[in-house]
């Protein structure tokens, strides 16, 4: 009689349903180690062992960390509040861009030398707007406003005239397509196609030093951590249970007396304000801000990360954004022409094999084995 | 006559309501009164479901008045104001939120949309909570809190949807259809629901074919046809009534 529920308990321990349970809270000590380890692993550990890190990599695992970043606010709209968009990487770009205008004011301080494309224009200075932005603690509070200022009017225009679904996933590509164009132009004073390039100093530390690379990637673990906790929080909050409510009915929550605009709003800004954070962490550590950064490409790849890794699971989208990037940065430098039919094919099988992505694929498992 | 002119919730006058050039309501005049259970029958496309988008702010009337309590013009305003009013609806097809707790759908419905910050918190009031359990209890899903509404079977959906509405404790409380698919004991349960939901203070609405179902709880029954009353008083005397006969019941 007493051995038949201690079976039950046992078979409860299958690894899905270990993954599924435990690594939903697991994954933040993981980042936290992984944060702490990358300047251990450089100035401690001696080159010849295998646990060494290069600046190379270092630099990788921040750039992969800023993707993540950038997964899991797209999974915050379109898991939890059923908005596919297409265009995050406009927040991403609006980050990228007015951090490249904080480093190029700082460079500018630096060295008295204004960068090409602005002596080219002919003004003899730098834009008078752009004087705002010469201390980095206030160009991320302005980010963040910004973003969330340009965020909610869109979200607020589409989401009251009930624009849903492909309709606003093909408004948001559109935009990012148009916002690309223009930044392609060099009359608009962003750099045009070359970008902006040429940052010499962040916050008076120097940019290309190694310290300040390995702490703008230890930045990135972090702001990921303190993200995923605060997107967490929400979706598992009744909040979060009001979000699902909208993304499978929105008509009925409205009959419930819910302003159902105004919870997506909600969702929407944050996720636009966390892409920008990724943006903002992500240009300093590549040195060079260009159109490229809002190209339709980049942001259809992050609604890919989502869908292999599980979107509405949060931490699907993590994985599936280092996952896949982790990947591409691989195989691209080995089999370049290869890459984009790996991609399409590895997305294809997943999408087609496991409908709710490799996380929640696990997770659906996990609860099985607990039922 | 001054005394039924107060009890009186939802005044339909002269509304008509048309989709690309079809008449959906022409004319319609009828008043839903609180304490009352009250049945609107009539064939497929009657005019039914589109009298309850009307009130419900879900359809825009082309002309024509509805108001709540004779104060408050429902036809200007959106299906949230229209739900924080307290009237509430339960669809034809089951609408519960699958993917959610049965007692997170309740949880939902009890907030009606206000406190955002408590919400964010996952704060509840303890009277909510108290008012959950007791519907749960009332819907006979008690031992399901915790289950997803997504497993609950067709007549359990039905329920909870009914909780959801019971809840809120609305004036106004519009029922699409809630016994249709149901088995017979699921059915005999729904009538003893609905029987509990009649109180002075609310009025209770209610669209079904079937017609052994509406002589059960039906107080009053009015018959749509084209768009138009038909007839309006007692299952006897609307079964008795030629017109509807001829229309609806003899067929």
């Amino acid at each position: 009689m007493t051995t038949l529920p201690e079976t039950a308990a046992r078979r409860n321990w299958t690894l899905s349903a270990f993954l599924s349970k435990w690594m939903e809270i697991g994954i933040v000590p993981v980042l936290i180690l992984v944060a702490a380890y990358l300047p251990f692993a450089y100035f401690a550990i001696p080159e010849a062992s295998a646990l060494h890190m290069s600046l190379f990599g270092i630099n990788l695992i921040g750039q992969i960390m800023c993707f993540a970043l950038l997964a899991l606010a797209l999974d915050l709209v379109w898991g939890y509040a059923g908005i596919l968009s297409l265009g995050h990487g406009i927040f991403f770009g609006i980050g990228g861009y007015l951090m490249a205008i904080y480093l190029l004011n700082s460079a500018y301080a630096e060295t008295n030398v204004l960068p090409d494309f602005i002596q080219y224009m002919g003004t003899g200075g730098f834009p008078t707007v752009w004087k705002i932005f010469s201390r980095l603690d206030v160009t991320v509070l302005i980010t963040i406003v910004f973003t969330a200022l340009v965020a909610g009017v869109f979200g607020f225009v589409t989401f009251r005239s009930r624009i849903n679904g492909v309709y606003l996933s093909i408004i948001t590509q559109a935009l990012t397509y148009a916002l690309m164009l223009l930044l392609f132009i060099n009359d608009v004073g962003l750099g045009g196609n070359n970008g902006m390039t040429g940052f010499t100093n962040i916050a008076g530390l120097r940019i290309a030093g190694v310290s300040t690379q390995i702490g703008l990637a230890v930045c990135s673990c972090v702001v990921l951590v303190v993200a995923y906790v605060g997107v967490r929080y929400l979706a598992h909050s009744s909040l979060g249970r009001a979000l699902i409510a909208v993304r499978d009915d929105e008509a009925r929550m409205r009959f419930l007396g819910y302003r159902t605009h105004t919870l997506k709003l909600i969702a929407w800004c944050l996720s636009a304000v966390i892409a920008a954070l990724a943006g903002m962490l992500y240009v300093p550590q590549v040195g060079i801000v260009n159109p490229t950064i809002v190209s339709p490409q980049l942001s259809v790849e992050i609604a890919v990360w989502v869908a292999i890794g599980g979107r509405g699971t949060l931490i699907g989208a993590i994985a599936g954004a280092i996952l896949v990037n982790g990947l591409k940065f691989w195989l691209s430098s080995q089999l370049p022409e290869v890459w984009p039919f790996i991609l399409a094919g590895v997305t294809l099988v997943i999408v087609v094999a496991f409908g709710n992505g490799v996380w929640g694929t696990l997770k659906a498992a996990g609860e099985e084995a607990n039922r | 006559m001054t005394a039924s002119a107060s009890n009186t919730a939802i005044y339909v006058s002269g509304l008509n309501v048309r989709f690309a050039g079809f008449a959906a309501i022409t004319n319609l005049s009828m008043e839903l009164r609180y304490g009352e259970i009250r049945a609107i029958i009539g064939p497929n496309g009657a005019g039914k479901t589109t009298l309850m988008d009307v009130i419900t702010g879900k359809t825009r009337p082309a002309s024509g008045e509805v108001f709540l309590d004779r104060v408050t013009n429902l036809a200007t305003l959106d299906e949230t104001s229209i739900a924080r009013l307290g009237i509430g609806r339960k669809f034809q097809k089951p609408s519960v939120f699958e993917a959610l707790l049965v007692r997170e759908n309740l949880e939902l419905a009890i907030r009606n949309g206000h406190g955002y910050a408590d919400m964010l918190r996952s704060r509840l009031k303890t009277e909510y909570d108290q008012r959950i359990d007791e519907v749960l209890e009332t819907i006979g899903l008690s031992s399901e809190g915790r289950r997803l509404a997504g497993t609950l079977s067709h007549g359990q959906k039905q329920w909870l949807e009914i909780g959801m509405l019971l809840v809120a404790d609305p004036h106004v409380i519009l029922l699409d259809e809630p016994v249709a698919g149901m088995t017979d004991h699921e059915t005999a349960r729904t009538v003893e629901l609905i029987a509990r939901l009649k109180s002075p203070a609310r009025a209770v609405v209610v669209i079904e074919h079937d017609m052994d179902f509406v002589g059960e709880i039906a107080d009053l029954v009015s018959v749509l046809h084209e768009g138009q009353l038909l007839g309006e008083g007692s299952m006897e005397k609307v079964r008795s009534d030629p017109r509807v006969i001829q229309v609806y019941l003899g067929r």
